[in-house]
């Protein structure tokens, strides 16, 4: 695979080899998530923090509990990259391993944790104290190179500060002193914003500026579920994920099916490499989430709701529990909420455990049931059966956010904004090869030009805008506009200078794609390997005239066939720069003088046989003369 | 289609032949009732429909579809045998040969094999340009009565299906996400497992290719009189036509 993640296809991995953990023990945290099989992943995060390993004796027991089938344990645990069935480090240093933190100069930082910890990437310390991981993006692009440690986050790393760090940690320091003395007395919010910044460079006038509390939901109580659907349907609202559904009629979708119950859930799963909008919603505007979050339960009838938080913010979670609990205090959440009989909802909060593809709404559904994070078959759509099969609503935490503001201000001050077809603003997460990273809050419509004006990124080369599975464009695409019908974006904006090398980015994608798909179908779990490959060949020069036509061919049968949205826009890397920046691939073509295709290298191929047979060639060895 | 009332017929097409459907019914359920083949290797008689493989992809409407999941709808014109849909559902069969490692001449099931048959179908009769995966995989033979050959699985997970909603008993499932995804058995080798030879997971027609093999009764049918000797896969159903 040559996947820095990634390991040998196929083959089982060692088992656990940690000391037995006690079968009470593991019954009473099943116990503690009611021997519930939906709350599997919540079960084997607690066992994996816990244990730091999930073992087949102890999946066994689970299964028992939670009357399930071992495999079907293991499919879970398997799934996911936070979980693990060999024993991890009482401490696991995870570094962000995005292109981003590349360039910023990961590489130094890894070296450094080497070094001091003993232990090489992928490797845990013999006396069980450290594990030294990649991850893909972790959320911190304006703020790389970024690591977590346990639960903590590191932004801004430099070999200096990971020398310090890593010399802490290895001294027997707990993670979170490194980012606080006294980091217990600190309040939930203020531990996070000691960690993470915010980098809030340009705050618009529906999200970021001023926000009066709960004046939207105040207006929702007063209204029918028809008058919310029609204010947010004649806002123009369209969700800010990337998909940009029509957010007011998805809500009426799934508030005509007629169930038992119906769900709300906020997808706070942002995983797109480059996009980190979501994080400082969660920091700066939970209560605006959550209001938008009631509003929707309101109108579509739901009594319960989930926000699921990627694995990667898990650092976010107390901050967000005491949001939530001061909501239910205040007679925001709970029964008879702002004291309208029968209104009653409440939210719980469902982590993830480091997977890409939960970002798509039906494998995210999968995951909050306690399953691998696979996407679900289409029809049926979620808001007709989605969570354990009734009608749910899946929004992204930005989307909810505009809702809330919308009931607040009235649905013509959100279409005002904006342009025909994209109205209210858009967060960009804005990183890379710029003077100032950070959150951008501006309707749509800009330029990409005018926003590189802003954030000081004129210089460059390109920008891949809506992340991997969105467009990479040159400069002569520089007027295009930021909209849904021109360049689509979740909000990742990623500036590249001209010394960046467009393959070495494009083949980190494709290597991404390859981590993060979920493996169910054939293009995506397959095709994306020997996409991977490919581009792999253009780098090392072995790459013909004809294998640009393969690329296009594949990355068609991928597109065309693939499940989901993950497979259908995975081989956007490839695709786009093919198109805007011909010139880099043509550059490293070579046209075989014989006729014959580079694919075959035999040198490769025997390379092993002659080191076994400790011979040297004359024809191969340059240096090797008679 | 039990259960589904009869009386809600209608009409689509599928390369410009008309057939007939009820509410609820896949393409590809109505398109088998007509006699109208549609490539499949994931999908199998009696078992939930699971739309992994994608060989079955046609296009409906516009979209390309798995038509073993889509459910048919009235009036619409289903392309299936089309050049383009060929060209991608062999690249689908590529895949899954370079994914694993498929060696047909000295694989027991070679005749029977339905990857093997359906390569012939859409004919994959030139050299491939897709670069060979060949992963190290176990090969599971604890059991007295079974043995698994995983270099030859195509994770269609038609044995998980049949052990599951047939059999009742789960012996398999999927572990692992990506290219790493792989059918695995329910304890540490199948011996662990309460399998038996008799299982209907276990049986001839559920696994598509030689990776499930039952211990002494290889090669009782000679090469030349298997299955796919006698007609392409898909010629029962296509003679349902004529």
């Amino acid at each position: 695979m040559d996947n820095r993640h990634a390991g040998m296809n196929g083959g089982t991995p060692p088992s656990c080899v940690a000391a037995p953990v006690s079968d009470t023990e593991i019954a009473e945290i099943c116990e503690k998530y009611g021997n519930d099989k939906h709350r599997m992943l919540d079960i084997l995060r607690e066992v994996q923090d816990r244990y730091r390993c999930i073992a087949p004796a102890t999946m066994d027991k689970i299964a028992e509990k939670t009357d399930l089938t071992r495999i079907e344990v293991e499919g879970v645990a398997s799934f996911y990259s936070f979980l693990s069935l060999t024993p991890k480090g009482r401490v696991t240093i995870r570094l962000c391993d995005d292109i981003v933190d590349r360039f910023a100069g990961l590489d130094a930082v890894a070296h450094v944790f080497e070094d001091v910890l003993g232990i090489g990437i992928g490797q845990t310390s013999p006396d069980g104290a450290f594990s030294l991981e990649y991850t893909p993006c972790i959320g911190m692009c304006d703020q790389a190179p970024a690591a977590m440690v346990n639960d903590i986050v590191l932004t801004r790393l430099t070999p200096e500060s990971a020398r310090s760090a890593a010399e802490a940690l290895k001294a027997g320091q707990a993670p979170e002193k490194i980012v606080a003395e006294r980091f217990q007395e600190l309040t939930p919010y203020e531990r996070v914003t000691r960690m993470v910044d915010n980098n809030i460079r340009h705050a618009g006038e529906i999200l970021l500026g001023p926000v009066p509390e709960d004046a939207g939901l105040q207006n929702a109580v007063k209204m029918t579920p028809a008058a919310i659907f029609t204010q947010i349907e004649e806002s123009g609202l369209r969700g800010c994920g990337g998909a940009g559904f029509t957010t007011g009629r998805k809500w009426r979708f799934a508030a005509s099916e007629r169930a038992e119950k119906h769900f709300i859930i906020c997808n706070a799963d942002e995983g797109e490499p480059g996009t980190f909008k979501d994080r400082v919603l969660l920091t700066e505007r939970p209560h605006l989430l959550i209001e938008g979050m009631t509003i929707a339960a309101r109108a579509v009838g739901a009594r319960e709701g989930f926000l699921y938080l990627r694995g990667e913010y898990v650092y976010l979670r107390e901050h967000l529990e005491q949001v939530l609990e001061d909501r239910r205090r205040r007679g925001l959440l709970g029964q008879h909420i702002m004291g309208v009989k029968g209104f009653n909802f409440d939210i719980r909060l469902q982590l993830g455990a480091g997977a890409y593809v939960c970002g798509e709404e039906g494998a995210l559904i999968s995951s909050c049931e306690g399953l691998p994070g696979e996407p679900k078959t289409r029809p049926p759509f979620p808001v007709n059966r989605g969570y354990l099969g009734y009608p749910t609503v899946v929004n992204n935490v930005e989307t909810f956010c505009h809702a809330a503001r919308i009931l607040d201000r009235g649905a013509e001050w959100f279409h005002a904004q904006g342009t025909e077809g994209s109205h209210g603003t858009k967060l960009l997460s804005v990183c890379g090869d710029c003077l100032n990273p950070g959150i951008y809050e501006l309707p749509y419509g800009h330029t990409v030009r005018e926003v590189l004006a802003m954030v000081g990124g004129l210089e460059a080369a390109a920008v891949q805008v809506g992340g991997p599975s969105g467009t990479m464009i040159a400069r002569d695409s520089f007027h295009r506009k930021l909209t849904f019908d021109d360049l689509a974006t979740g909000g990742a904006f990623i500036v590249f200078g001209a010394e960046r090398n467009i393959l070495e980015i494009v083949e980190y994608y494709m290597s991404f794609f390859v981590h993060e798909s979920c493996g169910y179908c054939t293009p995506c779990r397959v095709g994306n390997v020997f996409l991977q490959k490919a581009i792999q060949k253009f780098r090392s020069g072995h790459a013909n005239p004809e294998d640009i036509e393969y690329l296009k061919e594949l990355s068609g049968t991928i597109i065309e066939t693939s499940r989901c949205g993950l497979g259908m826009t995975s081989p956007n890397p490839v695709l786009t720069t093919l198109r805007n920046f011909p010139l880099v691939y043509s550059a490293v073509i070579k046209p075989s003088k014989d006729g014959i295709r580079d694919t075959f290298d035999i040198q490769s191929a025997i390379d092993g046989a002659r080191k076994i047979a400790k011979r040297r060639s004359y024809i191969f060895d340059k240096d090797f003369t008679q | 289609m039990s259960g589904t009332k009869r009386e809600t017929g209608f009409t689509f097409t599928i390369d410009g032949v008309e057939v007939k459907a009820y509410a609820g019914m896949t393409i590809m359920e109505a398109a088998d009732e007509a006699g109208v083949y549609i490539p499949r290797l994931c999908d199998h008689e009696g078992l939930r429909h699971q739309g992994s493989c994608r060989v079955c992809t046609v296009k409906a409407g516009g979209r390309s579809v798995s038509a073993c999941t889509q459910p048919a709808a009235p009036g619409q014109a289903v392309e299936n045998e089309t050049a383009r849909l060929n060209k991608m559902r062999r690249d689908l069969v590529e895949m899954l040969f370079h994914e694993g490692n498929h060696l047909c001449p000295i694989c027991e099931a070679s005749g029977n094999c339905e990857l093997q048959a359906m390569a012939y179908r859409l004919d994959m009769t030139e050299a491939t340009r897709f670069p060979y995966l060949e992963p190290c995989r176990a090969l599971d033979a604890s059991h007295p009565d079974i043995a698994l050959d995983t270099n030859r699985c195509i994770s269609c997970g038609r044995c998980i299906r049949a052990s599951q909603d047939v059999d009742g008993k789960g012996i398999f499932g999927y572990v692992g996400r990506g290219i790493h995804r792989r059918v695995a058995v329910n304890g540490e080798n199948l011996a662990d497992t309460d399998a038996e030879v008799s299982d209907h997971a276990i049986s001839k027609e559920v696994c598509p290719v030689g990776c499930i093999i039952r211990k002494r009764v290889g090669f009782v049918t000679p090469i030349g009189e298997r299955e796919f000797d006698k007609g392409l896969i898909g010629h029962e159903i296509e003679e349902k036509r004529k």
